[in-house]
C-alpha cells in the first residue's frame, strides 16, 4: 500500500507531500531527494529502496512524483496509480508544470484525498472525479445531487454517471502504436516490438452497452472454424497475434476469457480502452541505411539512406532522423536531396527533417565531419541512427472489425451513433546501428 | 579580483559560466557544454592562428568545464603553447591548465618540462614560482626525476629571491613526499639548514618544514639544526613582537615558525651542549609563562595560536622527558585545561596527558588529575573526549590505583558508548590481571564485567579468566563458588557460562561440600541453561559433565542420563553427538581411576604474554604516534619496576589458538580427541599411571586436549619444566640428543614444515604423537610420512588422516605405536615427502628413539643396590666414562635428567651426597636388562665420572654413550 506521496520540481524542492500511513516519516522526503534527485549518478531506475523504505518514482518534464512505501506492494500497481494520477493531472489542469501545480495545490490535495485511501487506490476515472472535484468554486448541491454521487462512487459503475444526453451520439475511436526496433548495419532486425493503446472518446447518451470487436487471431481463428474455409484463409493473413493486452475497468473481463469479446460500457469522454503489445509480423515502415567511412583520423564520411516501406497512397509526417557524431567533431558539412538537415553540436548529432515522405520512396543524406585529433586513445563508441516519425496506419496490422453500441432504454440504435476511426503509428526507439 | 583592462576581462568565458549557472536542469547544461565544445575545437581547428587571449579564453573554458566534471580530451597543447608566453596571466593560466589536467604518461610532457626548465632558468621571479608550483602540485615521479636536481640548486643559490626561495623549499619537501628515492643529498643539505637563519621568516617556516621531513629520514645530516632551530625559537619567544615583520598573529610572534621548530626539535634528543640545552629550557619555560599570563585578545584566533605553540612545547617536553620541573609544570597546565570550557582542548588535555602519564617524572603529578578524569568520563558529551579519558585512566593506572579506575571504568561501562565498549573491555580486563595483589579481586572483576558487558568480552578475556584461574591454587576455590553464584542470575551471559562452566568442571569439588552448592546442584544449574547456548558452549558444557563424573561419582548416573538422552546422543550437530557418545562410553567403560587419569585437573598453562594485551594492541592499530606508544610500553614496566605478573616472554604465533574449542565446523579435534580418549582407555587399562616425565599424561577432556595438541609444539619451546636444554633456539635440525631425557619437543623445523613430539613409554611399548604444523600458507599436496626402523624395532603408523597439510597454522597428527623387540643402537627414521608448490620435498629425521626410552625406574634401599652393583661385576657388563662438563654442574638439572634418562634416582645410596646413583630396568620383547648408574661430578675439575652396570654388555656401552652426552 501507498504510504505517501510527494512531487518535488527539479531542484528537489518538495511542492506536494501527502504522508498517508504512519510508518513513513518525515524524513522519506529528504531520503528521496538526497538519493535520487540530487545523487551523483544520475538513478536510472525508477524504484529506489532506501533503508527499508521504496521509492517509486516518474518524471514529467521537471517534475519527480515519487510514491513511498514500506510495505511489499506490487511495483506495477503503483506506477499504473502514478500514470494515472499524471492523467488526472492533465485533465484537471493542463501540462504538469511546477507553475501549474504551485497554481492548483489545493486541487492537487483533493485529488489525492479522493483517489487514495489509506494508501489504497481508489476511483481514479477523471470523468466520475470532474462531477464532484471542481475546478470552479463549490456549487451548492442539492440533496439530491449528493445522494446521487454517493451511489454513483459507490455502485457498480463508477466510470459513468446516470442521466447523460447527448443530441448527436458520436464516438472517437484512435489506435495508437509506437514500433520499436533496434536494427544491425547488415539490415538484421535486432529486436522489435509495436506497443499500442487503443483510445476512445465517447459521447453516447445513457448507459450503453458497447462491443469491440478486433483481427485478433484467436477470434477470426474461432469464426473461421465455423465459417468456409474461404473466409479463414482470408482473413487469416489479416488477422493479428496479440502477445499480452489490459483493459480499461470497464471492460468486463469475465467476458473476455470466455468469448474474448471485448464489451463494456464506456465511460464518457476520452479514455483508454486497451493497451497490447505484438512482436510478430510488425511492418516497419522505415529502413535505414548507414555507410559510414573513417578517412584518416581527421576526417569521417557519413551516408544514411531512408527507404519508406508502406503503400504509396499513404503519406508519412514528421519524419526525423538523428545521426551521431563524434565527440571530437570540429566540423560538418551536410547535403541532402529532400528536407532540411542541420549539426547540432549541442546534442552532438546531425538532425535531418522531411515534413512528409509518401510510401515506397527513397531518400539520401550525406556528411562530412572533420574531427579534431585528440591524445585520447578511446574509439568512438558510434551510437546507433534513430529516427522519429508518424505514420496514418497501425504497424502491428490491427484492424478495427465493428464496434456496435446498444442502448436498450432510450431508442437509439447502432446506426444512429456516429463513428470515428483513425490509426496513427509512431516511432518509438527505433535504432539501426552504424 | 581588481579591475582588469577590457582586453583581459575574457568576456566570453564569463558569459559561458553564467549560462551554465543558470541552466534549469542537468540535460540543458550538458547541451550548452556540448555546444561551447564543439565551438571550441572549431576554433582550435580552424586555419588561422589564435591569438594568446583567445587561446587562454578557451583553455580557461575547458578548464572550468573539467572542474565539472566532464571530460577534456583536447586543448592540452593550446595550454602548453601558453606557457612560453611573455604575459603573467597566460602563463598562469596555461600553468593552472597543466597542473590540473595533464597526466604524467602523456607526450606532452617532455614539451612541458622544456617550458618549466626555461621558466626556472629565467632571472623572473613570478615566473620562476609559477614553474616551481606547477612541479609542486604535479608532483608527479617524472616531474622529480626532471626537476630533482634544480630545485635545491634555486634554493640554496645566494642570489635567489626571498619568495622563490620559500617556493623552492616547498617544492622540494612535495618531491620529497612523493619520490624520496629521487631527490638526491647533497652538499646542499648543510646549506639549508642556515636557511633556518634567514633574514626572512617566511622562508624560515619554508625551510623548517622541509628540514623536520628531512632530518626523520637521516637525522644525522641534520643535527646542526638543533642548535640553531633553538636560537630560532628563543628569538621568536623571547622577543617583543616588534620585530617579527608582518608574522605576529593576533598578538602572538610568529606561531607557525614556532610550532614547526618545536616539531623539528622533536626528531631529536635532548641537546647535549649544556648551553643549548638550557636555552632551550629558557624558552619552554617561557612559553609555559605565557600560558599563564591573561590573553591579550578575545578572540578565538589569539587563544588558539597560543595553545597551538603550547601543545606543541609540551610534546616536545614529553618527548625530551628529562626535565621533571617541566614535565610537572607541563601536568599542571593540562590540568588547567581538563576543566577549560573548550571540548577541543580539553580533548587535546586529556591526549597529551596519556603520554605525560607514561613518564616517570610527571607519572604522579598526572595522578592527581584522576579525580577530574574520572568525571569527565562521567560528564563529557563528546564520546570521543570520553574515550580519551578513558586512555588517559588507562595509563595513569598503577598498583596504587588500580581498583579504584577499574571500579571506576566498569561504573562507566554500563552507559558506555556502544563503540568503544570493547576497548574498555579490554583495558579492564588487562589492568584487573595487571595490577591484581588480590587474585580473588581480579575474578570478581572479571566476572562482573562479564556480567556487565557480556557481548563486548571477547574471547581472548575469559580464556585469560580460566587461565589464571588454573595457574593459581589460591583462588581456584573462591572463584568456584564465584562463578557458581553468579550463574544462579536467571539470566546470565554466554561468556560467563562457558568460564561457569569450565572453572566447575576443574574445581566444582571444592565447593561440593556445601550443601547449597552440591554436585548435583552444580549440574542441575548447569544444565538448566544447556539448551540456551550456543553449540560451542554446548560442546564445552558436556565436556563439564564428564568431568563431573570424575569429581562426583555420586550424579554419574543423572549425567549419563543426560549424556543418554536423544536430544544429546542423537543431536543433529556432529560434535555434540560424539562427545556425548564418546563421553558415554568412557564412562561406562572406564574404571574410577582410569576416569581420574584422564580426567585429571589441566597442568598450568605456560606463562606468556597476556593475549588481550595483544588484542589491544591489534584493536589499536597503527596509531598517530606509534613511537609515542612504543615508548610508553617500555616506560610503563620500567615505571612499575617491570611487574608483569604474567610475564612477556616470547609470544608463540597464534595465542589464541591456544584455549580454542574445537569449533563444530572443523572436525579435527573432535576426530583426534575420540582417538585420543580410546586410546588412553586401553593404553592404561592396567591400573597404573606411570611418573612420565614431561608434560603431565592426561590430556583430559578434549577441550584440554585439543589445547593441547594445537599448542604442543609452542609449548615445548617455551617453556618444559624438566626439559634439558629446552631455551635453544629451534635449529633449522634439532639434534635427537635433545630428546633422550625428555619425551616432548620441536623435532624439526624449516621454513615449510614443523615437527613437533610428544612422546609416552611404558615397558616395552611406546607410542609417539607426531604433529606435522605447515608453516607455509598453501597446502601441502600428496603428504606421505612413513618410518623406516630395523627388526630390533617395530613400529606402525596408527593413524593418518589426510593427504594434504591445510593453511598456515593447521596441523596434523599422526600416532605411532612402537615396540621394542630386542636392544637397539639405530634410530628409526622418519621420511616425510610432499609437495609444495611443485617441488617434490623430501626430509629425512631420525626419531628420538633410544634404548633409554624403555626404561622402568626401580626404587630400591641403598643395600639392595649394593648387593646387585657387586653381582654385575663382570668386566663387560661395567662401562665407565670420565668426561668434561659441557654444561653448568647444576645439581637440580643433573637430577632432572637423570630422571628423565628414565631411571629412578635413587637417595641416600651414595655415601657422598654429590653423587647421583640410578636404576631402572629396560624392557624388551625378549628380555629385561637391569641397569644401575652412578654419576659423580666433580665440580672443581668439571668432570663426570660415569659408571654404568647392566646385565647386558651393549646394553651399558650404548646407555654410556646416550647419557654422557646429556652433561
Amino acid at each position: 500500500m501507498i504510504g505517501g506521496l510527494f512531487i518535488y520540481n527539479h531542484k528537489g524542492e518538495v511542492l506536494i507531500s501527502r504522508v498517508y500511513r504512519d510508518d513513513i516519516g518525515r524524513n522519506a522526503v529528504d531520503a528521496f531527494r538526497v538519493n535520487v534527485i540530487h545523487a551523483r549518478q544520475q538513478v536510472r531506475s525508477p524504484v529506489t529502496n532506501i533503508a527499508r523504505t521504496s521509492f517509486f518514482h516518474v518524471k514529467r518534464s521537471n517534475i519527480w512524483l515519487a510514491a513511498v512505501t514500506k510495505q511489499n506492494v506490487n511495483a506495477a500497481m503503483v506506477f499504473e496509480f502514478l500514470y494515472k494520477m499524471c492523467d488526472v493531472m492533465t485533465a484537471y489542469f493542463g501540462k504538469i508544470s511546477e507553475e501549474n501545480i504551485k497554481n492548483n495545490f489545493v486541487l492537487i490535495y483533493e485529488l489525492l484525498d479522493e483517489i487514495l485511501d489509506f494508501g489504497y487506490p481508489q476511483n481514479s476515472e477523471t470523468g466520475a472525479l470532474k462531477t464532484f472535484i471542481t475546478q470552479q468554486g463549490i456549487k451548492s448541491q442539492t440533496k439530491e445531487e449528493q445522494s446521487q454521487i454517493t451511489s454513483q462512487v459507490t455502485g457498480q459503475i463508477g466510470w459513468r454517471r446516470e442521466g447523460i444526453k447527448y443530441r448527436r451520439n458520436e464516438l472517437f475511436l484512435d489506435v495508437l502504436e509506437s514500433v520499436n526496433l533496434l536494427m544491425s548495419p547488415q539490415g538484421q532486425v535486432l529486436s522489435a516490438h509495436v506497443s499500442g493503446r487503443v483510445v476512445m472518446k465517447s459521447y453516447l447518451s445513457g448507459m450503453p452497452e458497447c462491443k469491440f470487436g478486433m483481427n485478433d487471431k484467436i477470434v477470426i481463428d474461432k469464426q473461421g472454424k465455423g465459417g468456409t474455409a474461404d473466409d479463414a484463409g482470408k482473413s487469416g493473413k489479416q488477422s493479428i497475434a496479440i502477445d499480452d493486452c489490459t483493459f480499461h475497468q470497464c471492460v468486463r473481463l469475465s467476458k473476455f476469457d470466455s468469448e474474448r469479446s471485448i464489451s463494456f460500457i464506456p465511460p464518457d469522454g476520452e479514455y483508454e480502452l486497451m493497451r497490447y503489445r505484438t512482436t510478430k509480423d510488425i511492418i516497419l515502415p522505415f529502413r535505414v541505411i548507414p555507410l559510414v567511412r573513417e578517412v584518416g583520423r581527421t576526417k569521417l564520411e557519413v551516408k544514411v539512406v531512408i527507404k519508406s516501406n508502406f503503400k504509396p497512397s499513404l503519406l508519412a509526417q514528421k519524419i526525423e532522423v538523428r545521426i551521431p557524431t563524434p565527440l571530437n567533431t570540429s566540423g560538418v558539412q551536410v547535403i541532402c536531396m529532400k528536407g532540411k538537415a542541420k549539426y547540432k553540436a549541442s546534442e552532438n548529432a546531425i538532425v535531418w527533417k522531411i515534413k512528409r515522405m509518401a510510401g515506397m520512396k527513397e531518400s539520401q543524406i550525406s556528411a562530412e565531419i572533420e574531427l579534431l585529433p585528440t591524445n585520447d586513445k578511446k574509439k568512438w563508441a558510434r551510437p546507433p541512427i534513430s529516427m522519429n516519425f508518424e505514420v496514418p496506419f497501425a504497424p502491428s496490422g490491427l484492424k478495427v472489425r465493428y464496434l456496435k453500441v446498444f442502448e436498450p432504454k432510450l431508442n437509439y440504435s447502432d446506426h444512429d451513433v456516429i463513428k470515428w476511426v483513425r490509426y496513427i503509428g509512431r516511432s518509438g526507439i527505433y535504432e539501426t546501428r552504424c | 579580483m581588481p579591475a582588469v583592462s577590457k582586453g583581459d576581462g575574457m568576456r566570453g568565458l564569463a558569459v559561458f559560466i553564467s549560462d551554465i549557472r543558470n541552466c534549469k536542469s542537468k540535460e540543458a547544461e550538458i547541451k550548452r557544454i556540448n555546444k561551447e565544445l564543439a565551438n571550441i575545437r572549431s576554433k582550435f581547428k580552424g586555419d588561422k592562428a589564435l591569438d594568446g587571449y583567445s587561446k587562454k579564453k578557451y583553455v580557461c573554458k575547458l578548464l572550468f568545464i573539467f572542474l565539472l566534471g566532464h571530460d577534456i580530451d583536447f586543448g592540452h597543447m593550446e595550454a602548453v603553447n601558453l606557457l612560453s608566453s611573455n604575459k603573467y596571466t597566460e602563463k598562469q593560466i596555461g600553468y593552472l591548465f597543466i597542473s590540473v589536467l595533464v597526466n604524467s604518461n602523456s607526450e606532452l610532457i617532455r614539451l612541458i618540462n622544456n617550458a618549466i626548465k626555461n621558466d626556472l632558468a629565467s632571472r623572473n621571479p613570478t615566473f620562476m614560482n609559477l614553474a616551481l608550483h606547477c612541479i609542486a602540485n604535479v608532483g608527479s615521479r617524472e616531474m622529480a626525476e626532471a626537476f630533482a636536481a634544480d630545485v635545491p640548486r634555486i634554493l640554496v643559490a645566494g642570489d635567489t629571491m626571498d619568495s622563490v626561495k620559500q617556493s623552492a623549499a616547498l617544492c622540494l619537501l612535495r618531491l620529497n613526499r612523493t619520490s624520496p628515492d629521487l631527490v638526491p643529498m647533497g652538499e646542499w643539505t648543510s646549506r639549508v639548514v642556515h636557511l633556518l637563519n634567514d633574514q626572512h621568516l617566511g622562508v624560515v617556516t619554508a625551510a623548517t618544514s622541509l628540514i623536520t621531513t628531512l632530518a626523520q629520514k637521516n637525522p644525522d645530516d641534520f643535527k646542526t639544526s638543533v642548535s640553531l632551530a633553538v636560537a630560532r625559537l628563543s628569538r621568536i619567544v623571547t622577543s617583543v613582537s616588534i620585530d617579527l615583520q608582518d608574522y605576529t598573529y593576533y598578538f602572538v610572534p610568529a606561531p607557525w615558525l614556532s610550532v614547526k621548530l618545536l616539531r623539528l626539535l622533536q626528531c631529536y634528543p635532548p641537546p647535549e651542549d649544556a648551553a643549548i640545552r638550557s636555552r632551550l629550557t629558557e624558552c619552554l619555560e617561557a612559553i609555559l609563562n605565557k600560558a599563564q599570563e591573561p590573553p591579550k585578545s578575545k578572540k578565538v584566533q589569539h587563544s588558539n595560536a597560543k595553545n597551538a605553540v603550547l601543545f606543541e612545547a609540551i610534546s616536545l617536553i614529553i618527548h625530551h622527558d628529562s626535565e621533571p620541573t617541566l614535565l610537572v609544570r607541563a601536568c599542571n597546565q593540562l590540568g588547567q585545561f581538563l576543566q577549560h570550557r573548550e571540548t577541543n582542548l580539553r580533548y587535546l588535555a586529556l591526549e597529551s596527558m596519556c603520554m605525560l602519564a607514561s613518564s616517570e617524572f610527571s607519572h604522579e603529578a598526572v595522578k592527581t588529575h584522576m579525580e577530574t578524569v574520572i568525571s569527565a568520563l562521567k560528564t563529557e558529551r563528546d564520546v570521543s573526549v570520553r574515550q580519551r579519558a578513558v586512555d588517559l585512566l588507562y595509563a595513569m593506572c598503577d598498583r596504587s590505583n588500580a581498583q579504584q579506575i577499574v571500579a571506576e571504568m566498569l561504573n562507566y561501562l554500563e552507559t558506555a558508548d556502544y563503540s568503544i565498549r570493547e576497548e574498555i573491555v579490554l583495558k579492564v580486563a588487562i589492568l584487573a590481571e595487571k595490577y591484581a595483589v588480590d587474585y580473588s579481586w581480579y575474578v570478581d572483576t572479571i566476572l562482573n564485567l562479564i556480567r556487565i558487558a557480556g557481548d563486548y568480552v571477547s574471547e581472548e578475556v575469559w580464556y585469560r579468566v580460566i587461565q589464571i584461574v588454573i595457574n593459581r591454587d589460591d583462588v581456584q576455590g573462591y572463584a568456584a563458588k564465584t562463578v557458581f553464584e553468579a550463574l544462579q542470575a536467571p539470566a546470565c551471559h554466554e561468556n560467563l557460562l562457558k568460564v561457569g562452566g569450565y572453572i566447575l568442571g576443574e574445581f566444582g569439588n571444592l565447593i561440593a561440600g556445601d550443601p547449597r552448592s552440591s554436585p548435583l546442584v552444580q549440574f542441575n544449574l548447569l544444565h538448566s541453561k544447556f539448551h540456551l547456548c550456543s553449540v560451542p558452549t554446548r560442546a564445552l558444557l558436556l565436556s563439564t559433565y564428564i568431568k563431573f563424573i570424575n569429581l562426583f561419582p555420586e550424579i554419574k548416573g543423572t549425567i549419563q542420563e543426560v549424556l543418554r538422552s536423544d536430544s544429546q546422543i542423537r543431536n543433529s550437530d556432529v560434535e555434540l553427538q560424539q562427545r556425548a557418545v564418546e563421553y558415554l562410553r568412557l564412562s561406562c567403560v572406564a574404571s574410577t581411576d582410569i576416569l581420574a587419569t584422564v580426567l585429571e585437573e589441566m597442568p598450568p598453562f605456560p606463562e606468556r604474554e597476556s593475549s588481550i594485551l595483544a588484542k589491544l594492541k591489534k584493536k589499536k592499530g597503527p596509531g598517530a604516534l606509534p613511537d609515542v606508544e612504543e615508548v610508553r610500553k617500555e616506560k610503563n614496566t620500567s615505571v612499575n619496576g617491570g611487574v608483569e605478573p604474567l610475564g612477556a616472554s616470547a609470544t608463540p604465533p597464534s595465542s589464541t589458538d591456544l584455549l580454542s574449542l574445537s569449533s563444530p565446523t572443523s572436525l579435527t579435534p573432535a576426530s583426534t580427541s575420540s582417538t585420543a580418549a580410546s586410546l588412553l582407555v586401553d593404553v592404561f587399562s592396567e591400573n597404573h599411571v606411570p611418573a612420565a616425565p614431561g608434560a603431565p599424561l592426561g590430556p583430559v577432556a578434549d577441550d584440554n586436549f585439543s589445547r593441547w595438541a594445537s599448542s604442543v609444539v609452542s609449548l615445548c619451546n617455551v617453556r618444559k619444566p624438566l626439559g634439558g636444554n629446552c631455551e635453544s633456539p629451534p635449529a633449522h635440525k634439532l639434534s635427537p640428543r635433545r630428546f633422550v631425557c625428555k619425551n616432548n619437543g620441536v623435532l624439526f623445523e624449516n621454513q615449510l614444515l614443523q615437527i613437533g613430539l610428544k612422546s609416552e613409554f611404558r615397558q616395552n611399548l611406546g607410542r609417539m604423537y607426531v604433529f606435522y604444523g605447515n608453516k607455509t600458507s598453501t597446502q601441502f599436496l600428496n603428504f606421505s610420512p612413513s618410518v623406516i626402523c630395523q627388526d630390533a624395532l617395530k613400529t606402525h603408523i596408527l593413524l593418518q588422516r589426510g593427504t594434504a597439510l591445510c593453511v598456515r597454522g593447521a596441523q596434523l597428527q599422526q600416532v605411532l605405536n612402537i615396540e621394542c623387540v630386542s636392544e637397539f643402537v639405530e634410530a628409526p627414521i622418519l621420511n616425510i615427502q610432499f609437495r609444495y608448490g611443485g617441488m617434490l620435498q623430501n626430509i629425512a629425521v631420525k626419531l628420538p628413539i633410544t634404548l633409554n626410552k624403555f626404561f622402568q625406574p626401580t626404587e630400591m634401599t641403598s643395600q639392595d643396590f649394593f648387593q646387585r652393583w657387586k653381582q654385575l661385576s663382570a668386566p663387560q657388563q661395567e662401562v665407565q666414562k670420565i668426561f668434561k662438563a659441557k654444561h653448568s654442574m647444576d645439581p637440580e638439572v643433573t637430577k632432572a635428567k637423570i630422571i628423565g634418562f628414565g631411571v629412578a634416582l635413587l637417595d641416600r645410596v651414595d655415601p657422598n651426597p654429590s653423587n647421583f646413583v640410578g636404576a631402572g630396568v629396560i624392557h624388551t620383547k625378549m628380555t629385561q636388562v637391569g641397569c644401575l648408574l652412578r654419576l659423580e661430578p666433580n665440580t672443581q675439575a668439571q668432570m663426570y665420572r660415569l659408571t654404568l652396570r647392566t646385565s647386558r654388555d651393549t646394553v651399558s656401552q650404548r646407555l654410556c654413550e646416550l647419557l654422557s652426552d646429556q652433561f
